[in-house]
């Protein structure tokens, strides 16, 4: 088998050299009624090109977003990553390498991750950040916690402006003890006042930004009432490249950002693995969880990189840690690092201009087919769609045309009714006049 | 007329009047290795003995400091907070955490002297 | 209270220098700019860029009134810009000062650092698997969902469960998503209950794991075998526990002889019996968990079954659950109906379900590289793959003992655990003797892990070595054995273990300057 190297002689010499009679002897503890005798019940090995052939049946079964005009958003967004990027994580000392323990012989890893951490505190205007963690939406879970832990209060305030996958996973994570987190409902009419909401045991207001029906807002105001109920403000950021054209939120007075890196250098993947980002301010860093890279010198006196302040995490800390997480999303964040480095400044406000310039000329061609109205004032790259009819069902069937229209309301909002007419439609430098073509001509036709 | 007792976990409290002041022991600091970070607890918290006082962090590890007696907490040494490296050079003097108001002075009672910590300190190695 | 390894984390550093200049690079180098033959220096991203330049050709944006709301940026972000040339060598340069798998041996205990098949890679890019949209209607992609189905069943295969979480991002966060059902089915029978009993060799994430979720825990000595101690394990069971959590085989490379009996334990007080399941690798394919029964597991998808470990992640951490607490798993989860495959989201479709963990589906790109990996082996090669591990792990233990010290007695499963007792009186550490292995070209063992032990020095080869690998792996680590030794009493040279590394990019760094004064990013020189 190609991948198990010993072969019958090895084996024999090693069980030689061990004293035992068998391999079997080696599992003598096992108790006697768990012992496989053979192998179970599975398809047994296979080469190289059977098993490709197998996946290429199954990706066969996929409709792909490269192929079609594709208008999905959501959370997760279909950018253009450069060729060097994914030739680049490929490299053996990049893809095959272990966490940084050993910072001797890391420091590739962990001198990408300060320059990670780095960028990621400059695109979120924030002091510090940590060096990754799974997704945008555990990374807001793990943000209310901190918020909790922080100012020692029991509840935090949920926008309904917040994508229902990270209002679910904060309720699940950070509700888990105390129930404390109150999610409030998608606010259609942009009444939500959040600020109403504060009180002595307020942890924190979450909001996202752009929100994810695509609509931006001043959070100036909302931070300072937070502030001044001795809350935090968190801020959410699901489409990354947004700042690229927006005010950061840090700049708006929020003390915790959270954000999907998705969007820089890390493909769809159907969901996963995905890159979460976390910045707050430094008075506030002993608290934050995920890995930390900082900077230090050797023996040498020679300039390197360490993981740090360990003594928050699960390895040291145990029961008491600030969060049980272990794993970064390494390879995920390298990835992120390397576009962000090809575009540099220049490229990536230019692609925020390109992702909104294209927003707004598709927005303003839906908008004018009747029947559909355009919920949102302002945007980014997303905006909402509100249909005459059920919006899944219009999905699917401009699916059955190869367009892949959008994000239906009731896929993100399926107990709520007033959400079923909606429609969250992404544009970005990917989409070209043909696919607005193609998207406008059918969605008309199917709203007639 | 100052008191000292030690503990089983490596503190000492130095005991004048109806005040303690809490530190670890400089065995206990050498074992840790270089302190980075002391987490002091708030003035006016009271504390049973045997709750946690303080959190010591050095890079790889992080270590719990319990109240050796009950009382109320009514001093925090911010100097350790500021400047770590104190834990480490004067454990035993300028490196305390906390003084603390003794609620029960006779828990004293149960905690080593100098030579029985000593003795204790020499049992493990 | 001590965690008692505290050990040195501060080199002697040579006198005040930048630490970033050329002439700091030169002189330790003995070079003009500190390279030295094919190991290059590479200073910051930021340092490098300059204004103005991009390694990406976007074309005009269109002209378009602005709906930002007022909101545009104002200001620079101050990002480094480079053309692409420039960006490739930098991050081809910072590759090269990396130890990883594809270059040689990890004998990292409980890691399961095992070759990464290309293969898997070259899957996870074919369009329609890695560019898919997770919000795309279920009926266009009913591969993906296929995909994921079948991977659940050689998983529930595999450990014997009825039912598997597919979502989980990582081990720990399987670890969360376990202790989370059940206490979601303590809470479904009016029962919540306050304690978890965890061995004292358990990783820590499976304490950090309990308490976030509202638990107390409750540590169980080992016994003098290494074992969990099953007396003081039923003196601590009462009805107001929730779970046990062990890790099988545990930390120590041992299998639990006691299992069965601890679930009959847990079991009778109306407990569940929570596995860590990150050295499935020793018994996968001999043992079901399943058949000695556990109500839930969670498996690394990056140590068992191959995904990269990417420096740091990403990782995938799959559990099984038992009858008892599959209804309680998170959501979302795939479904078979018929020919078509459904993802159910909904909560009301799932009303005792705790909840979602993470945003979308779970870890694709891991579940098409873990699946690649267990076609690839099959039935029989899975099978092969737990005896390899475990022969390898105890041809180390036993082409060592004489001159190394093992914690226990007897064979162990996959990974050998060594304590510190042969370098006593020689002035060596378990660090000073990792860090020689670095000058031999190797990357440590898992050190000071677990805590049970005093310098512990755990060894997990894996069984995609050759013999021929693990051998000169012996070779070194008996020299150096034999070299610490030599040390005793004032003899040998401690220095060149003391000293070590001298022959890495970098030498030993200053953890404790980085602890006490953190710098965590770049900031513009003023």
């Amino acid at each position: 088998m190609r991948y198990l190297p010993l072969t019958a002689d090895d084996r024999a010499a090693m069980l030689g050299v061990i004293g035992a009679a068998s391999v079997d002897e080696l599992f003598a503890d096992v108790p006697g009624p768990a012992r496989l005798d053979g192998p179970l019940d599975l398809p047994p090995h296979q080469g190289e090109w059977e098993v490709e052939k197998a996946f290429r049946a199954l990706a066969g079964r996929n409709l792909s977003p490269s192929e079609v005009p594709s208008f999905l958003g959501a959370g997760a967004y279909r950018h253009h990553i450069p060729a060097s990027v994914d030739h680049l994580i490929q490299r053996s000392e990049f893809l095959t390498s272990y966490t940084p323990y050993q910072p001797e012989i890391a420091q590739g890893t962990l001198q990408h991750l300060f320059e990670f951490q780095s960028q990621v505190a400059l695109l979120t205007g924030m002091e510090v950040a940590n060096a990754s963690m799974y997704d945008g939406a555990t990374s807001c879970a793990e943000a209310v916690l901190m918020a909790k832990r922080q100012t020692r209060r029991s509840r935090a305030i949920l926008s309904g402006g917040l994508h229902p996958h990270y209002r679910d996973c904060t309720r699940t994570m950070a509700g888990f003890v105390d129930h404390g987190v109150e999610a409030l409902p998608l606010d259609l009419d942009g009444s939500e006042d959040l600020a109403a909401h504060l009180g002595k045991d307020v942890a924190c207001v979450v909001v996202q930004y752009p929100d994810v029906l695509g609509r931006v807002s001043d959070l100036t105001a909302l931070a300072e009432a937070v502030h001044a109920a001795g809350a935090l403000l968190i801020v959410a950021v699901t489409e990354i490249v947004a700042l690229g054209a927006l005010q950061p939120p840090g700049a708006m007075g929020a003390d915790i950002v959270v954000a999907e890196g998705q969007s820089l250098g890390v493909p769809l993947s159907f969901g996963g693995p995905y890159v979460g980002l976390f910045a707050t301010r430094e008075k506030f860093l002993r608290q934050m969880p995920g890995r930390l890279c900082g900077e230090t010198v050797d023996a040498d006196g020679r300039r390197g990189y360490v993981l740090t302040l360990s003594a928050r995490e699960q390895h040291i800390r145990r029961e008491k840690a600030t969060s049980n997480i272990c794993t970064n999303a390494g390879l995920c964040a390298l990835a992120f690092s390397i576009h962000l480095s090809l575009l540099g400044e220049a490229g990536y406000v230019r692609l925020a201009q390109i992702n909104h310039g294209k927003a707004v000329q598709a927005a303003e061609r839906l908008a004018a087919i009747p029947g559909v109205t355009l919920v949102n004032q302002g945007f980014f790259n997303e905006f909402t769609l509100k249909l005459p009819k059920d919006a899944a069902a219009v999905v699917e069937a401009l699916a059955g045309k190869r367009i892949l229209a959008g994000v239906p309301g009731a896929r993100l909002w399926p107990e709520n009714p007033a959400a079923a007419n909606l429609l969250l439609v992404a544009v970005t430098e990917l989409n070209d006049d043909g696919d607005v073509d193609a998207l406008v001509a059918a969605l008309a036709a199917e709203v007639k | 007329m100052t008191r000292i007792a030690f503990t089983k976990d490596h503190e000492w409290i130095s005991v004048e009047g109806d005040v303690g002041t809490i530190g670890i022991t400089d065995y206990a600091q050498s074992q840790l290795g270089d302190i980075v970070f002391v987490d002091l607890p708030e003035t006016g918290k009271t504390v049973a003995a045997g709750d946690e006082a303080a959190v010591v962090e050095s890079v790889k590890a992080a270590s719990e400091i319990y109240a050796p007696v009950s009382g109320e907490i009514v001093a925090v040494n911010d100097a350790v907070s500021a400047n770590p490296v104190l834990v480490n050079e004067q454990p035993e003097g300028d490196g305390w955490f906390v003084r603390i108001k003794l609620s029960n002075p006779a828990e004293l009672d149960g905690l080593m002297d100098a030579a029985a910590y000593k003795a204790f300190v020499e049992g493990l190695s | 209270m001590l965690n008692r390894q505290g050990r040195a984390t501060q080199p002697a550093v040579a006198p005040s220098t930048d630490p970033a200049a050329d002439a700091t690079f030169a002189r330790a180098a003995g070079t003009i700019l500190g390279h030295r033959g094919l190991d290059h220096e590479e200073r910051l991203i930021f340092e490098l860029g300059e204004d103005g330049r991009t390694g990406v050709d976007l074309p005009e944006p269109p002209k378009v009134e602005s709906r930002l709301g007022g909101l545009a940026r104002q200001g620079g972000i101050g990002l480094p810009g480079l053309a692409e040339p420039q960006v490739v060598r930098h991050f081809v340069r910072l590759s090269r000062r990396n130890y990883a798998i594809d270059l040689g041996l990890y004998p990292l205990g409980s890691c399961t650092m095992k070759h990464n098949p290309r293969l898997n890679e070259k899957v996870a890019r074919l369009s329609g698997l890695g560019d898919i949209h997770p919000l795309q209607p279920q009926s266009t992609v009913q591969g993906a969902l296929e995909l994921i189905e079948r991977l659940a069943g050689w998983i529930m295969t595999l450990t014997g469960m009825p039912a598997v979480a597919m979502s989980p991002a990582a081990g720990a966060h399987g670890e969360l998503c376990g202790l989370m059902a059940i206490h979601a089915a303590h809470v479904a029978k009016g029962d919540a209950r306050k304690r978890v009993l965890v061995p004292e060799s358990a990783h820590g994430t499976n304490p950090a794991t309990a308490a976030l979720c509202g638990y107390v825990v409750d540590p169980v000595p080992a016994t003098a075998d290494g074992r969990i101690d099953l007396e003081a394990f039923r003196a601590k069971l009462g009805p107001d526990v929730a779970a046990v959590m062990l890790t099988n085989p545990n930390t120590c490379g041992l299998f639990e002889r006691d299992v069965i009996a601890v679930a009959e334990g847990i079991h009778s007080v109306g407990g569940y019996f929570y596995c860590d399941g990150a050295n499935f690798n020793a018994i996968v394919g001999r043992v079901r968990p399943g058949d000695l029964g556990i109500d839930a597991m969670h498996l690394n998808l990056h140590k068992t079954f191959s995904t990269p470990h990417g420096g740091g992640g990403p990782g995938s951490g799959p559990v099984v659950f038992s009858d008892a607490l599959k209804d309680f798993a998170p959501l979302p989860f795939v479904r078979r109906e018929g020919d078509a495959f459904r993802l159910v989201e909904d909560l009301r479709e799932a009303p005792k379900s705790f909840g979602r963990m993470k945003g979308y589906h779970g870890q694709m790109g891991m579940f098409i590289r873990a699946l690649a990996y267990m076609m690839s082996h099959g039935g029989d090669g899975l099978r092969q793959v737990a005896e390899d591990a475990v022969l390898a792990a105890n041809y180390v233990m036993a082409s060592l003992k004489d001159v190394m010290t093992p914690s226990f007695d007897g064979p162990c499963m996959h990974e050998a655990l060594f304590d510190d007792r042969f370098l006593k009186d020689t002035g060596v550490t378990t660090l000073d003797f990792a860090k020689a292995m670095i000058d031999q070209g190797f990357h440590p063992m898992t050190m000071y892990f677990p805590l049970v032990v005093h310098g512990a020095l755990l060894i997990e080869p894996t069984e995609t070595e050759s013999k021929d690998s693990i051998d000169r792996f012996v070779l070194v680590l008996r020299g150096l054995a034999e070299q610490a030794i030599a040390c005793r009493d004032g003899g040998g040279d401690p220095a060149a273990f003391t000293e070590a590394p001298r022959l890495a990019p970098r030498r030993r760094l200053d953890e404790t300057r980085a602890a006490r004064t953190p710098v965590l990013r770049w900031k513009a020189p003023v």
